[in-house]
């Protein structure tokens, strides 16, 4: 597979480390959620078959954190972000 | 109709015309007292065992494609009870007495084959972790033995011994692991599910499900509604698709792994093999075939297809085990779709909707698992509690903190 | 040695002679030929025996769809099994045998299963060989084994090197016949970077078989001149003797070039074969087709061949199969072969063709409406038989029939993204189907368009449509004659078999008793027969069978579908999938600094991950690891030794939400670190299982410095990146690994410090460093850090250098801290000092466990949010009498102890429900005098003191053993402070 690295361009997927559904992104607050939210968070999965929203890691590159938008069954990859700017506009801060 | 040798050489003397069909192909019923969705290895041996063994009748299989479509025909044939933790080990030992009875049980030589399987040592950490794991197993009344370097060497001398990376030091060795031909196992279900009223139903897709105040009533699918008092649902790799018309979601991720098999050669390797150092294991068939594997692709997949890095690897791994083998050719590769689970293992359990029932999240261990998986679900459905070697593959295992994490890998299914 | 049946023409090179063997016995043969031609020139059509039925056959193609025509070549460590002699190309020397039979190719002892075959019928063995039980593993299944397989395997190494390359163009154009090469012209002058790859030694396909022509000239002569002006054009690269074998996602495709196949041995330096995985902006599928056979009785003879290969063998490589040829026709295409042939002065003696009204040679004997339904010939044909639309029967002496059943596009790399193929009831065989690779287009006779003009015509209009070119080149003039041809699957008469799949001897009888069985579905007949698993993957035979199939059930051939084909086109060698990663270079070596210096010394080396550590460093008369080990021990806690621990990750982490972030990744507190403190740092994952754990130095206000242990260094990193990206993306942190950055040594023992004082420039007194004390220093004005901590449980500094000066200050601590004889000590040794005070490491970091259990849980702060902290409270991490670490030793010195043991109260049984865990590490401490062990015991916070056995049952070994304190050595830690 190839990812359009939104920096660096086109770059082979085996360059990339691959982690998991990018709600991993929208981790609960520990101070506040128990154990019930952050079991549903690590451990459920939505798993399409379809559009899926993905981390990739570029450790061999620039060590990006990437949300790739790929579909699961064609493995067309319509879509690459970089994951900071996701959780940033998911909301996320320090 | 009885399989036998008398039967083979009198058909072969009267020119065959004398063999029925294996199963019949029949038009679903409007309702059923159970439903299986999933007509692969472990839905059929889940209808074969409620049949038999639980006395349960008007049984269906709804299959989306053709019986045995799926993992069942799409793995790498090994069978093996050598695993580590008190969850696991009792149920896939369970599995393996299964095998080692089943032919004769459903009357179809499945080719059960217990030539042994070691996994490769390649460091002191793995011996320290081998010798857990084989105790683990003697304990729970399996068998293991611990190899010297020597003994392998014995067994397999052309393997690399003198110039390589991750020199071999040993190995573990179950001597009653082995393969089974794969296909044959979801025909000898079928058949002897077929032949105890079971209905095969294929090409019959579920497309949802009818769901009245907490309780199932039947399934919609490609050939219409069907009614049933109780659905188990075993369609490992598409379990997350199935269980969403059921509103739920699933600690699994579908992810694809490739399987190789070579052209066909004159007797290599007598048992399996695991490659310690590298994603590689492999063994030979009656046929002649190496048929080997390694890790899956590591993405989410529904593709039944995987990509070329994970073939090299393999590859890279099964030429520094075994350097004669750089002219063989590979033949063929496929990929099946894991459920991977979120510990990496499976779930046989009851859920939230009263009625229905799931089994999956197999990972890649779903082949060894088919004889107990069938009976253990067997037993779930007809009895409303788990078999006493199935215990542990509850859902709320991971809300409890009680996974079985063989690798100790933790939550995340492409690594186990 | 007579090439007997060599004929004028051709595109081999007569001027020179090819010696070679088959079976031991000598050939001659010209460069051009393959070892099928060659033989086949020689008079030889006999080279192999089927699988199941050892039937003799011989080559029925002339390219790598051959079922039969398979060998062994070479020899020693370079033995091939399996080889197809259709496309292995003749050199000087060659040597081949014939596989699959005993004694000999030609009285084959297994051939008795033909006489038998009606007992081996398709499935047979999955209905019998059942009772009694045991016999499958011990006396049905050995026998089977035995007579499986086709070639044999070396067991010698590879002596050849593979290779691996990357390639990128705009057009990747797989095949160069008239339709591939009409691309590439397109492609080429418009002046896009094309890669034109073909399987075959030379160019332009089926152009060289044929006697067409393009433009006023021979097709091959066409293709001549285009390949030529194709080579002159610096954007075209072309490559021969080059298979595409996969389309993988994204326009990456994967393929094998045979550098040197061709040649007795690669060159000096040059690798046998090359795999290239080439990046394709756009491909362009120009396969080509294979010719089918007709299934009839006992048409498996060596002799009976496809009509096109015949062409083929004639046009090309000057050869004539034999001397008396008939055709067996449903399609025109067969004509052509015994049009070529009468020209070539061969003796056609019939053209049967199972239709009615078509075309009629002058000077051939035509039956219409006719079909041949059986065959004669022990080891390969003699005569026909043909049946007439009347009825009557005719035998024919023949010793050569070309059978043409149509053609099948080469779909096969299209169907690799599962794609299925459809059927085209104009051509009567399947064309690519929807949902294909994207970005692969098809052309040409893949496409189903199988005159010479179309595929010229299609090979450009596809290239100009999948670059979006502007300008087409003008085509020249070509054949356009239509197929016309009535399907014709198999030969209703006859009683015998008639073979659909030759290499796996699958018969219509097969597909009948499969239909019979209703294992109707062609996945179910596929599996069931084996019909299509052969080395050939079906490509004469699939086709075939899902006709037979669909005949039987009554359904359409579109109804009954097709199975797909998948990767490799053609089986590849598993030396070229690995390329160079095989033997000591199967992955990278990581030297650590003192790597030099300790080889020197003779040191022993162990692998951990890719490094490779010293293990121990043996003196002059130790003989046993173990007193080489005990020494360095000794020597360490005596006086001062010294471990490179360079291998430890190491992470800068700065900025002004640098303690901030430690807070949230760490279950314990770093924001409250002094400056110029280190503290021991506790990582879990989010499940709450203990991650990884080091010891983290605050620099600065804003700089710490993380350690990782070794297992783990590049999965934090990673794990922190996450974090910092994913989670908290608004602190103010970089992260930076620098594992690679310095070379770090531990120094340790009593005199750590005294040996240190004569290296580094500051003063390091323990006032001015204090145990966990760290900071920036110089040694001889080089920048440096010390650190003061202590896994060995002396007094111990780790003190990291800039990587490149690693070895000099390694000889330097030696040389200057002589007085205090300093050791390097291993890995062994560093495992038996930590041990010893109960530190955990890779045994008991095994991701399974939580802190609860290595006695660390108060570590984890409730305070604040870290990662792991909430699901660390689930139930199952929490059991009261759950596993915890424990020390153990024997209660007689004496008594062995082994990793992997398991406890077990005294008397109790070694069975599962009395398992009360295991012992994670041990070793031999010196100073205890005894083997020492950790262990996760249940409820072994609560057993200390107790006596308790360990067995390990695959050793035999029983031992009782005292549960102690983790914490073996020194346990007030009075050393380390010293």
């Amino acid at each position: 597979m190839i990812i359009h690295h939104p920096i660096l361009g086109p770059r082979d997927a085996q360059e990339f480390v691959y982690l998991g559904d990018a709600s991993l992104i929208d981790r609960p607050d520990g101070m506040t959620a128990g154990v019930e939210v952050f079991h549903d968070y690590l451990y459920n999965r939505t798993n399409p078959a379809g559009e899926h929203q993905e981390l990739w890691y570029h450790e061999q590159g620039d060590r990006s954190w990437l949300v790739v938008t790929r579909n699961t069954v064609t493995h067309e990859i319509t879509k690459v972000e970089l994951a900071r700017d996701v959780a940033r506009s998911r909301g996320r801060t320090k | 109709m009885r399989y036998s040798g008398f039967r083979v050489i009198a058909e072969a003397l009267t020119g065959h015309k004398g063999w029925k069909p294996v199963w019949r192909d029949p038009d679903p019923q409007p309702e059923y007292d159970y439903i299986i969705i999933g007509g692969g290895g472990h839905g059929l041996a889940t209808a074969y065992y409620l049949a038999k063994e639980f006395g349960q009748a008007r049984i269906a299989v709804l299959e989306k494609g053709y019986l045995g479509g799926g993992n069942v025909g799409r793995n790498t044939t090994i069978i093996r009870s050598n695993y580590l933790l008190d969850g696991n080990e009792p149920f896939y030992e369970f599995s393996l007495k299964l095998w080692e009875g089943l032919e004769q049980d459903f009357n179809y030589n499945a080719m059960v084959s217990q030539r042994g399987i070691i996994n490769l040592i390649h460091t002191d950490a793995q011996r320290d972790a081998a010798t857990r794991r084989g105790n683990a197993m003697i304990m729970h009344g399996a068998d293991a033995r611990l190899l010297s370097r020597d003994e392998v060497r014995q067994m397999y001398p052309w393997l690399n011994f003198d110039n390589a990376r991750f020199p071999i030091k040993g190995a573990l060795m179950q001597p009653r692991g082995g393969t089974v031909r794969d296909d044959a196992v979801a025909w000898g279900y079928a058949r002897g599910a077929d032949q105890r009223g079971v209905d095969l139903i294929q090409n019959c897709e579920v497309t949802g499900m009818r769901i009245e105040n907490g309780r199932i009533k039947g399934v919609e699918t490609t050939r219409g509604y069907i009614g049933a008092k109780k659905v188990g649902v075993a369609v490992a790799g598409s379990s997350s698709k199935v269980m969403a018309h059921a509103g739920m979601r699933l600690p699994i991720e579908s992810h694809v792994l490739q399987a190789f098999v070579s052209e066909g050669l004159k007797p290599l390797i007598d048992g399996v093999m695991t490659f310690g150092a590298g994603h590689f294991y492999v063994s030979q068939s009656d046929k002649g075939g190496l048929v080997f594997g390694g890790d899956i692709d590591g993405y989410n997949s529904y593709a039944q297809r995987g990509n070329l890095p994970v073939i090299e690897d393999v590859a890279e791994g099964g030429m520094a085990l075994m350097p004669a083998i750089g002219r063989v050719r590979l033949l063929r590769t496929w990929g099946g779709i894991m459920d991977m689970s979120m510990d990496g293992s499976p779930i046989i359990d009851k859920t939230h909707v009263e009625g229905l029932y799931f089994n999956g999240g197999w990972c890649y261990g779903g082949f060894k698992a088919t004889p107990a998986s069938g009976w253990a679900f067997a037993h779930l459905l007809a009895k409303d509690e788990s078999h006493i070697t199935a215990k542990a593959y509850r859902f709320d295992r991971f809300l409890k903190g009680l996974m079985i994490d063989e690798k100790g890998q933790g939550a995340q299914p492409n690594l186990h | 040695m007579t090439q007997s049946h060599r004929i004028d023409g051709g595109q081999i090179d007569r001027t020179k002679t090819l010696r070679f063997t088959f079976d031991g016995l000598p050939y001659l043969g010209h460069p051009g030929d393959t070892l099928a031609s060659a033989l086949l020139a020689n008079g030889v059509r006999l080279m192999g025996r089927s699988f199941k039925y050892h039937r003799p056959r011989g080559p029925i193609s002339a390219g790598s769809e051959e079922p039969n025509a398979i060998v062994e070549l070479r020899s020693g460590g370079r033995q091939e099994p399996n080889t197809r002699a259709t496309v292995a190309e003749l050199y000087d020397g060659l040597t081949a045998n014939s596989q699959n039979r005993w004694p000999s190719l030609r009285f084959d002892a297994m051939g008795i299963n033909d006489k038998l075959s009606t007992f081996f019928a398709a499935g047979f063995y999955y209905k019998t060989f059942m009772w009694p039980k045991s016999f499958w593993e011990k006396l049905y299944e050995p026998i089977i084994r035995r007579a499986a397989g086709l070639g044999s395997v070396t067991r010698e190494e590879d002596p050849d090197e593979y290779d691996k390359g990357f390639l990128h163009c705009d057009l990747l154009i797989i095949g160069a016949g008239p339709t591939g090469l009409m691309a590439a012209l397109t492609a080429g002058r418009a002046g896009k970077r094309v890669i034109l790859a073909d399987e075959d030694f030379r160019m332009g396909g089926r152009l060289n078989a044929e006697t067409f022509t393009i433009g006023n000239d021979q097709g091959a002569n066409w293709a001549a001149a285009s390949v030529a002006e194709l080579s002159s054009m610096p954007n075209v690269r072309l490559m021969t003797r080059t298979t595409v074998v996969g389309a993988f996602d994204h326009g990456i495709y994967s393929a094998v070039e045979r550098v040197s196949d061709h040649l007795p041995a690669p060159a000096a330096g040059k690798p046998r074969q090359v795999l290239w995985r080439i990046y394709a902006g756009r491909a362009i599928l120009a396969g080509g087709a294979t010719e089918r056979p007709i299934a009839f009785e006992n048409n498996d003879r060596p002799g009976i061949m496809m009509a096109g290969a015949l062409r083929a063998y004639a046009n090309r490589w000057g050869v004539k199969v034999g001397e008396r040829v008939a055709v067996f026709t449903n399609n025109d295409d067969g004509l052509r072969t015994a049009k070529d042939l009468q020209s070539k002065g061969v003796d056609v003696v019939a053209v049967i063709d199972s239709r009615e009204g078509g075309e009629l040679l002058p000077g051939i004997r035509h039956l219409q409406g006719a079909e041949v339904i059986d065959s004669s010939g022990k080891l390969g044909l003699s005569s026909i038989t043909v049946r007439q639309t009347n009825g009557r029967s005719e035998t024919i002496s023949v010793n050569v029939l070309g059978v043409s059943g149509g053609w099948n596009p080469n779909v096969n790399i299209h169907s690799h993204h599962r794609s299925r193929p459809v059927y085209d009831p104009n051509i009567a065989a399947f064309v690519p189907g929807k949902d294909g690779p994207p970005g692969l287009l098809v052309a040409g006779s893949a496409a189903g368009q199988m005159s010479t003009h179309a595929a010229l015509r299609t090979g450009r209009d596809v290239a100009i449509a999948a670059l979006e070119l502007n300008s087409a080149p003008d085509l020249p003039q070509a054949e356009d004659a239509p197929i016309r041809i009535s399907p014709l699957w198999y030969v209703h008469h006859g009683k015998g078999r008639a073979w659909v799949d030759q290499q796996n001897d699958v018969t219509v009888k097969d597909v009948k008793l499969a239909k019979q069985e209703n294992f109707t579905s062609v996945e179910h007949m596929k599996r069931y027969t084996t019909l299509g698993m052969a080395t050939d993957q079906g490509k004469t035979s699939n086709v075939i069978g899902l006709a037979i199939m669909a005949e039987l059930t009554g359904r359409s051939i579109p109804e009954t579908g097709t199975t797909i084909y998948r990767p490799p086109y053609t089986p590849v060698a598993m030396g070229a999938l690995a390329g160079r990663s095989r033997g000591r270079e199967f992955k990278p070596f990581r030297l650590t600094p003192s790597h030099h210096w300790a080889k020197e010394q003779g040191a022993i080396f162990v692998e951990v991950g890719n490094w490779l550590r010293t293990q121990w460093v043996p003196k002059a008369g130790e003989t046993e690891w173990r007193q080489s080990v005990d020494r360095e021990v000794l020597a360490t806690r005596k006086s001062v030794g010294i471990c490179d621990v360079t291998t430890l990750g190491k992470i800068d982490i700065q900025g002004t939400d640098a303690g901030a972030f430690l807070d949230k990744v760490y279950a314990n507190t770093f924001s409250t670190l002094a400056v110029g403190k280190c503290r021991y740092g506790l990582m879990l994952r989010e499940d709450g299982i203990v991650f990884d754990d080091g010891t983290t130095a605050r620099m600065g206000e804003n700089e710490y410095v993380m350690t990782t242990t070794t297992a783990n260094a590049v999965i934090v990193f990673r794990h922190l990146e996450f974090c910092r990206q994913c989670l908290w993306p608004e602190m103010d942190v970089q992260l930076i690994s620098t594992t690679e950055a310095w070379a770090q040594f531990s120094v340790a023992g009593p005199n750590a410090r005294n040996l240190l004082r004569k290296i580094v420039d500051q003063d390091i007194s323990d006032a001015a460093f204090p145990y966990m004390g760290a900071g920036n220093i110089t040694v001889g004005g080089l920048r440096a850090r010390l650190f003061r901590i202590s896994f060995s449980g002396e007094l111990a500094y780790e003190i990291a250098v800039p990587t490149r000066y690693g070895d000099a200050l390694l000889r330097e601590m030696l040389a200057k801290g002589a007085e205090f004889d300093p050791i390097l000590y291993g890995t062994e040794a560093l495992g038996v000092m930590r041990i010893e005070k109960g530190h955990v490491a890779g045994g008991e970091l095994n991701g399974q466990s939580p802190a609860l259990n290595m006695g660390l849980g108060k570590m984890v702060s409730k305070k604040k949010d870290s990662i792991g902290m909430v699901l660390s409270q689930r139930e199952g991490l929490t059991i009261e009498a759950g596993y915890r670490l424990v020390g153990v030793k024997p209660v007689d010195p004496k008594g062995k102890l082994t990793a992997g043991s398991h406890f077990l109260e005294k008397g109790a049984a070694p069975v599962a429900a009395n398992d009360g865990g295991w012992l994670t590490s041990k070793v031999y401490s010196p100073h205890l005098g005894c083997d020492i062990a950790l262990g996760y015991l249940k409820g072994g916070d609560r057993k200390i003191g107790q006596k308790m056995r360990i067995v390990n049952l695959l050793a035999g070994l029983d031992t009782e053993v005292e549960i102690i304190s983790p914490h073996m050595f020194d346990p007030e830690g009075e050393r380390l402070r010293g």
